[in-house]
């Protein structure tokens, strides 16, 4: 493992609309400035969004971290709560919490979590009800 | 990459540029750095939308075309004139006036890009019906568009439709038809496009998805404006023009033209190159992908918004409406029932050369090394006021991070840091001087 050459943190209030998405575009440019190729910055760009959505519908506020190596892109997500009582049934497609406000905004269609599975090399959730969830994504670059 | 494909019809006249930072302020891809007083426009990231000449109060930002002189090169000479033009006489609602008149210019033929956009339009269509197209699949028309993709959203080079541009089907249909007619060489054939933008000139010199532009070159829609205008007056009717387009080519001179072409009910269509990077972005997230299509033009209200056009747009754009309705009228014919497939079988419509990514908005070419400037572009963002004021001569206090980093730019170059910087040299001088008394 290489070290780690790039690191970027970036705080996520819950239901905060006003700063979604703002992130995922900070990420997206760094990644374009590094000149990753477009296949990854495809995916990660799709992941990113849904991770960072996902902490504003969802979650009770949490915190997105990139870190990248000449190897790999790494996304992280923390949040403090309230946790996926079922994991296997919020991986499942279709399946959704989210409020009526997010519904009426357009998001909330059951698509987030399998969305970033399937975009990541590699995929890792955990969650405990009343702690928080953590995702980890990883993409690789070369 | 190579420097012949680096043609830009924006260019810069020294002589008339203040240094001020209205172009600086306004590139869509942060292309223009003002340097000494002047400002410069680096190439590789240009994509020729020509806001800047929009925005320049000096008419320092020059678009490079061809002249009427130029036409006299060739010993045929066909008109490509785009739809746009018709937009600029409101008072004329009658396309076959503006041809003839045109044609008095000095040109053997003119060949109407409505009718090369009536082709693409069917040949898109066809296109739409293949199965597991990306989405949504996105308008190769405007050229500025599909390079600022290149710059800036090259992992959406796949959804850009690989058929050709109107103008470049018109011209090889209206050089094929010429010769045919008139039994000559295609090499005694100039065509020229009638332009309302830059970025046609653009692509005309350094063609995208092609080996070789079919036209041969550009003359600006207002060079000829001032022709053509008294020209019009003196068309009798026995002298006029068939309009042989439908009224859904006309339709291509404005915004959502394309899409109402192709009758395309799940698609969006979007005009001013701001606008347009906004839907790009969500593109890029992957939340319009329940769209089909998506149509961008860099102008505002689509083509009739080009630099060169000497209309206002909003006119234009009301012009260009009523002539579609009075052609709809008389011709109610779609391009799907106007055009036989035969036709798109006919003519290389496809993009037959890949769109490459243009990687002007990386670091470096190694990415250890990008991570190091990236870094080190963070911390010197810290340290600067944030004001984006432009007066480094950079766009924003990112992009003069950015130059320091490339070794383009020096940190005193920023006025408020100098300041900061020469009162701390005061306050140290008059500590020396006190020392010494």
């Amino acid at each position: 493992m290489s070290q780690t050459l790039l690191h970027a943190e970036y705080p996520v209030e819950a239901e905060d609309y006003t700063c979604a998405g703002e992130a995922s575009a900070d990420i997206k440019r760094k990644l374009k400035q590094l000149g990753v190729s477009s296949n990854v910055l495809r995916r990660v760009a799709v992941a990113s969004y849904e991770v960072e959505l996902n902490l504003v519908i969802h979650s009770e506020g949490g915190a997105l971290t990139l870190e990248v190596t000449p190897e790999q892109v790494t996304l992280i997500s923390r949040d403090r709560g309230p946790g996926i009582p079922n994991l296997e049934l919020a991986m499942r497609e279709g399946w959704s919490t989210a409020s009526e406000t997010a519904r009426s905004l357009g998001f909330g269609a059951g698509m987030g979590l399998p969305n970033m599975k399937r975009n990541a090399d590699t995929f890792a959730i955990d969650s405990t009800v009343g702690e928080g969830t953590t995702i980890e994504m990883g993409f690789r670059l070369a | 990459m190579d420097d012949q494909k680096r043609f830009h019809s924006v260019r810069l006249n020294k002589e008339l540029c203040k240094g001020c930072t209205n172009c600086l302020m306004h590139c869509p891809t942060e292309a223009i750095r003002v340097r000494k007083g002047r400002a410069h426009i680096l190439d590789e990231r240009c994509i020729d939308c020509g806001e800047c000449i929009r925005i320049c109060d000096y008419h320092a930002k020059v678009a490079a075309i061809d002249t009427m002189a130029d036409i006299k090169r060739f010993k045929y000479k066909i008109a490509l004139p785009a739809p746009t033009l018709y937009g600029q006489f409101r008072n004329v609602q009658d396309v076959g006036v503006i041809l003839a008149a045109l044609r008095r210019l000095g040109f053997d033929e003119v060949f109407e890009v409505a009718r090369g956009a009536d082709v693409v339009a069917r040949a898109i269509a066809e296109k739409m019906r293949e199965p597991m197209l990306p989405r949504p699949m996105i308008s190769s028309a405007c050229p500025a568009v599909v390079r600022l993709i290149q710059v800036r959203f090259p992992d959406l080079i796949p959804n850009i439709v690989d058929i050709r541009q109107p103008m470049e089907v018109a011209a090889q249909i209206a050089r094929a038809e010429f010769c045919k007619a008139h039994d000559c060489a295609s090499e005694d054939v100039g065509i020229f496009f009638i332009t309302p933008c830059p970025a046609k000139m653009t692509a005309i010199h350094s063609p995208l998805g092609q080996e070789k532009s079919a036209v041969d070159g550009a003359i600006s829609m207002l060079e000829i404006y001032g022709q053509l205008r008294p020209m019009i007056s003196k068309i009798q009717k026995e002298e006029k023009l068939e309009a042989t387009s439908t009224s859904y080519g006309i339709g291509w001179a404005t915004s959502s033209g394309e899409t109402k072409s192709i009758f395309q009910e799940n698609a969006l269509n979007v005009d001013g190159i701001q606008n347009v990077i906004r839907v790009l972005e969500e593109i890029e997230n992957n939340k319009l992908n329940d769209l089909a299509f998506f149509e961008g033009n860099a102008c505002t209200g689509g083509c009739v918004g080009g630099p060169l056009a000497f209309e206002n747009n909003y006119v234009a754009k009301n012009t260009i409406r009523k002539l579609v309705s009075t052609y709809k009228a008389q011709n109610p014919a779609t391009p799907q029932q106007s055009v036989p497939v035969s036709m798109i079988n006919k003519y290389p419509m496809r993009l037959d050369v890949p769109l490459e990514e243009n990687m002007a908005m990386s670091l470096d070419g190694n990415i250890a090394r990008a991570m190091e400037k990236l870094n080190r572009m963070n911390e010197i963002i810290d340290t600067l006021p944030g004001y984006d004021c432009g007066s480094c001569g950079s766009p924003t206090c990112r992009a003069f991070a950015e130059d320091i980093v490339l070794g383009y730019a020096n940190e005193m170059e920023c006025i408020h840091k100098l300041r900061d910087k020469l009162q701390s040299m005061a306050e140290q001088m008059v500590e020396v001087a006190q020392i010494r008394r």
